[in-house]
């Protein structure tokens, strides 16, 4: 047997584990194989250390992206700022659109449940230009039939009266005017006062005596007496009865919500409107007078006939 | 293999280093371990070589080149093994048995220590394993592909960088004699 000199020991087997490799790589392309034998040895060996360092790496991974690559995360965040500044805005016009939605299908289904009653909704397009009085202006005038001292209303209550027609637009002096009001009455005692507006958002009801007992949390409709509103026709609740000396003083919260008005009904005439069947209403408000009507006669409870 | 011992080299002599038990078989696995798990989560990292390095290092230091070649198979064929079915078992393998043999080959008649020296050695085994690799490619597996493209010579630069500082680590599996 021929010795392989020491020096070419190496060289020898480099060659023949070339040739061994070539002759592999050889068989697999001629055979179409991919060596799996040795490739299931590989991974099953691999697997548990790649699972742990896939582990591993997740982590450091987590760690960077977290703690340390914050570089452009100012940027990011800017940007995501801005676009939370859009979508905000985008919200709120889809809300406000919403909102709108909603007023307008509670004041269709107002005039649909009250065909009988001729009426126009109005949107506000208006409001006073100062705080020394509480009007707002409306898109309907003379040309829709709308005179003045017609009353104004929202599915939740009495809002004014029409004070001065033009032939497109409207103004309307609101409850909570110095110089608004409506004749009131109380719907469990039937008591009879004119309510009146001191310029804040709530209204006065004028000349309780101080002997009639009037509750915090009691109703107050439109007494049909001023021959400007309808009977029943909500007006507000009671908040507060302070004693006084011939009168007591009664605050009224206003049922219509006089601050965030939008869009109005001007009733064309006087006849009264069954605020019970009002189907409208978007919170119930109108809907939920307790006496307002009579279950029996269907009229409002203790109201004169007209 | 236990001791440090010294070729005797005409006037010269180069140092043959040891390491732990197991530190090269680990270095290796870790290295195998990096390689296929790091690119997923730092898709990035992928440009490095680290079997490639290890077996540099080994063949350098080690300065056998039968040890060195059968490094470099083994490393080279598991590397094949883990790269799917598309890697032909002997792709790497072929590659990386020569560049172990030629590393160790060198490793014993150069001084490797020096850092500039390693980083030029590191490229120029990256090189001659791509050329290894272009050459199975285009003449037994008949696929296309080109000898030198920038993104080579940037991770041929890459590597041989990071492997400069990775070796500076390897160093301290060393037996000290």
């Amino acid at each position: 047997m021929v010795a392989i000199p020491s020096k070419h020991k190496s060289l020898t087997l480099l060659a023949g584990i070339l040739l061994a490799q070539l002759l592999m790589l050889a068989v697999q392309i001629k055979r179409d194989s991919h060596g799996r034998l040795l490739r299931v040895w590989a991974i099953s060996a691999a697997y548990p250390f790649e699972r742990t360092g896939a582990w591993g790496f997740g982590k450091i991974r987590g760690v960077w992206t977290h703690y340390f690559a914050l570089r452009s995360t100012e940027q990011e965040n800017e940007a995501l700022r801005i676009e939370n500044d859009a979508l905000k805005l985008t919200i709120s016009q889809l809300k406000s659109r919403a909102a709108e939605a909603d007023r307008l299908a509670a004041i269709l289904n107002f005039k649909q449940a009250h065909e009988q009653v001729p009426m126009v909704a109005a949107r506000v397009i208006a409001a006073s230009a100062g705080t020394a009085s509480c009007t707002i202006e409306i898109d309907r005038g003379e040309r829709d039939g709308v005179r003045t001292n017609m009353a104004v209303i929202t599915p939740d209550g009495a809002v004014g009266k029409v004070i001065e027609v033009f032939r497109g637009t409207s103004q309307v002096l609101l409850l909570t005017d110095k110089e608004g009001g409506a004749g009131a009455m109380l719907v469990n005692t039937r008591t009879q006062r004119p309510v009146g507006g001191t310029g804040d958002p709530t209204i006065q009801m004028k000349y309780v005596a101080s002997e009639e007992n009037v509750p915090v949390g009691e109703k107050i409709v439109t007494s049909g007496m001023d021959k400007i509103f309808p009977r029943d026709i909500p007006i507000g609740t009671v908040v507060e009865v302070k004693p006084g000396n011939p009168f007591k003083l009664v605050r009224v919260e206003p049922a219509a919500k006089l601050d965030r008005l939008e869009t109005v009904i001007v009733l064309l005439t006087q006849a009264p409107v069954d605020f019970k069947n009002d189907a409208g209403s978007p919170n119930g408000t109108a809907t939920n007078q307790p006496g307002v009507r009579n279950p029996a006669s269907g009229t409002a409870a203790g109201a004169e006939k007209p | 293999m236990n001791e440090t011992y010294e070729l005797r080299s005409g006037e010269t002599h180069i140092e043959v280093h040891k390491f732990y038990p197991g530190a090269v078989v680990l270095a290796a696995a870790a290295a195998l371990v990096f390689q296929t798990t790091v690119p997923v989560y730092f898709p990035r990292l992928s440009i490095l070589d680290l079997p490639l390095l290890v077996t540099i290092y080994f063949g350098l230091s080690r300065r056998n080149p039968s040890t060195g070649l059968l490094l470099g198979m083994v490393i080279g064929l598991v590397q094949d093994a883990l790269s799917g079915p598309t890697v032909p078992l002997g792709f790497y393998g072929i590659a990386k048995t020569v560049v172990g043999y030629l590393a160790s080959s060198i490793g014993g008649r150069l001084d490797t220590e020096h850092p500039a020296a390693r980083f030029a050695l590191i490229f120029l085994f990256f090189v001659v394993q791509q050329g290894i690799l272009v050459l199975i490619r285009r003449l037994l597996l008949a696929q296309p592909e080109p000898w030198f493209n920038l993104h080579l010579a940037v991770a041929a630069a890459v590597n041989a960088l990071l492997g400069t500082i990775l070796f500076l680590g390897l160093d301290r599996l060393r037996r000290s004699s």
